[in-house]
């Protein structure tokens, strides 16, 4: 009895312990707890089973991820929670669409064409109502409202020109790959591909190349960084050039791998690629891959558990939860909050 | 004969125009909870739609399911409806505005992928009916009252009158409250948190009771719309129908509840009354324009007019 009392004085549990480490090291707490989930898949269903739901999480986590990359660039820099970036997205697809099928050019033609036009859209709409609205220093719920609207335009602009039909980009959708007894679609492993490649790429130019620092310094402190003698309209432009673009290609791969789009896809997508960037922590470039991954992830198991269709909701609880225990995200960094 | 088809017209355009009116009657009532947790607290819901279909969805399943009086039914619902504000706003109410944002509209699409996929409950996309029996008896007796004074022809003018009124007497009661020493400390929460805080006030309890108070007035938007309909299904609880309601609460101007219905009517007289403009356009095209105009509408006011047609400037603000 003495001996246990001696314990409890001699300082924190180790219940204590584990907790204050698992707040100090939120990366390695979230893939401890994933690794978890996974050996209890494994126990309870077979290795097979969810090895091949891990693949189609990969897949569903590069869109999310690659969606989600933009949506958190403008919101760290520009403060701007962009209700209208699901509809770039579909921008992007249409885009693509109206050069493959319409004007018959190839298809990587198609989304260099995407890209390029959904960048120009973002990039105008920086000019026309984001830069002045700054200029009149416009509150959150202003902006947030006016993306709303902006959402609304867009997406009932494309409605208005395509209609409401399913449409398609012609590709191989069929073609599988297979491994070791596992399946992944061809185009599926082409978007996972290169969404994690270009967000490695956005990641470094962030971290290595001098408008990287400059969209750094920004998001830190946007007034003091113009103080700093920054060129923040140059920067800011940059950021929406990124941002639209990757959109548009997010958009383009994501209607091809999904077979069929119509208006509604990019804004039915929209909570998920919040819920990615807020899992991740808001306004960090790796936080959105990491966090678009892990919503992937955390959807595809649950189908092993739970029937497909409620994995959206699935991915919802998780965000809720994430938020509950620790509000900044798994990599955001308290003083964001 | 021409005389008579006019006559017909005027006759299927009165009935139109009370379909209009239900329409904003129940959106005003909707919208009235935003204006008391935007407008005079600075929470930012944008799960409005969830609550209301949690309102609508526990009257109609208490009374299909369990066997409640659709009189019972309602204040028992409107309850379920207060009880989800106040789990959801527990664990966010502490996160800042736009996340605040981001966790009620995922909650309320959690309900509403539970309302489609719940089938053996709700009945998915199949929809749920037979709730409204007790409403149409109601409804019934308040048209032979009617009829008296010569206004029996319409069907739906019960509907109207019940939902008009209600929409009075809470814009009446929410401006009464308003003035209470209640009313004053919600705003001094929108206005600056620490300050409220410092005076002693607990302005976590304050925001709770106003997010529960909205999601009840949600709840009876909710029962307004599942009458009007007589079936519920889970597309009807759309994040849309909480950005239009956002749209209504921004046209009649923030911290304003007489606005609010006049917002929603006037929204809804020109969304519908464009419906007899003839266009060389298939349906699906008239239904995107409409949808443009509401989006440009919202950006007009945003960047023009922020405080709406009957805000004040200085009420547009947000603690954040």
């Amino acid at each position: 009895l003495e001996a246990g009392v001696a314990t409890q004085v001699r300082g924190p549990s180790a219940l204590d312990q584990a907790l204050d480490w698992a707040r100090r090291n939120p990366a390695q707490t979230a893939v401890g707890i994933l690794a978890l989930i996974v050996l209890a898949l494994i126990v309870r269903y077979s290795l097979h089973d969810v090895a091949q739901a891990s693949i189609n999480g990969l897949v569903s986590g590069s869109y999310y991820a690659l969606g989600a990359v933009g949506l958190t660039l403008v919101y760290g820099i520009l403060k701007l929670t962009n209700f209208a970036h699901g509809d770039f997205l579909t921008f992007g697809a249409y885009m693509a669409f109206l050069a493959t099928a319409t004007w018959g050019l190839p298809l990587v033609a198609g989304i260099l064409f995407a890209v390029a036009t959904t960048a120009a859209l973002g990039v105008g709409f920086e000019k026309v109502l984001w830069r002045p609205m700054r200029r009149r220093k416009a509150g959150l719920l202003q902006l947030l409202l006016i993306s709303i609207g902006l959402a609304f335009v867009i997406r009932n602009g494309i409605q208005l020109y395509w209609g409401t039909s399913q449409r398609k980009i012609e590709a191989n959708t069929g073609a599988t790959v297979e491994f070791l007894d596992l399946r992944i679609g061809r185009i599926a492993l082409f978007v996972m591909i290169a969404g994690i490649v270009v967000l490695l790429l956005v990641a470094l130019m962030l971290r290595r190349s001098s408008l990287g620092r400059q969209m750094r310094a920004l998001a830190d402190n946007f007034d003091l960084a113009e103080t700093a003698g920054i060129d923040t309209d140059r920067v800011v432009t940059a950021t929406w050039i990124f941002a639209g673009g990757l959109a548009g290609l997010a958009g383009v791969l994501y209607a091809t791998a999904l077979g069929a789009f119509n208006p509604n896809t990019g804004f039915q997508l929209l909570l998920s690629l919040f819920a990615a960037v807020i899992l991740g922590g808001i306004g960090n470039a790796y936080g959105a891959l990491a966090g678009g991954i892990v919503l992937g992830l955390v959807q595809e198991w649950s189908t092993l558990v739970v029937a497909g269709q409620w994995k959206v909701a699935v991915g919802f609880g998780v965000l809720i939860l994430v938020l509950i225990v620790r509000p900044q995200g798994i990599f955001g960094r308290e003083r964001t909050l | 004969v021409i005389e008579h088809a006019v006559a017909l017209d005027f006759l299927s355009q009165t009935g139109f125009w009370i379909g209009v009116g239900i329409i904003a009657g129940y959106y005003a009532i909707f919208t009235l909870g935003l204006q008391l947790n935007v407008g005079y607290t600075g929470l930012l819901n944008f799960g409005q739609a969830g609550f209301m279909a949690v309102g609508a969805y526990a009257m109609g399943l208490l009374v299909v399911k369990s066997g409640f009086s659709f009189w019972l039914a309602l204040p028992v619902a409107t309850l379920i409806a207060m009880a989800f504000g106040v789990l959801i706003g527990l664990p966010s109410l502490r996160l800042r505005a736009d996340y605040f944002a981001i966790v009620t509209i995922s909650f309320a699409e959690i309900i509403r992928v539970a309302t489609t996929n719940a089938i053996s409950i709700t009945g998915g996309s199949n929809g749920l009916s037979g709730y409204e029996t007790t409403w149409d008896d109601t409804s019934d007796s308040i048209q032979d009252s009617l009829a008296t004074i010569g206004w029996g022809d319409e069907p739906a003018l019960p509907l109207l009158l019940v939902t008009a009124v209600t929409a009075v007497i809470l814009i009446v009661l929410l401006s009464l409250a308003q003035r209470t020493p209640w009313g004053r400390v919600l705003r001094a929460v929108r206005e600056d948190e620490d300050a409220a805080r410092a005076l002693g006030k607990n302005v976590f309890s304050y925001k709770l009771q106003s997010l529960a108070l909205g999601a009840a007035l949600a709840a009876i938007a909710g029962y307004f719309i599942a009458l009007d309909l007589a079936t519920l299904f889970p597309d009807t609880f759309e994040p849309i129908f909480t950005f239009i309601g956002f749209g209504v609460l921004i046209l009649g101007g923030l911290a304003n509840y007489p606005g609010v219905a006049a917002g929603s009517v006037i929204l809804w007289a020109i969304l519908e009354g464009t419906r007899f403009i003839e266009l060389p356009l298939v349906e699906e095209k008239v239904e995107a324009l409409r949808f443009m105009f509401v989006g440009v509408l919202i950006i007009l006011l945003m960047v023009f007019r922020p405080q709406g047609m009957f805000g004040k400037r200085q009420e547009m603000v947000l603690s954040e």
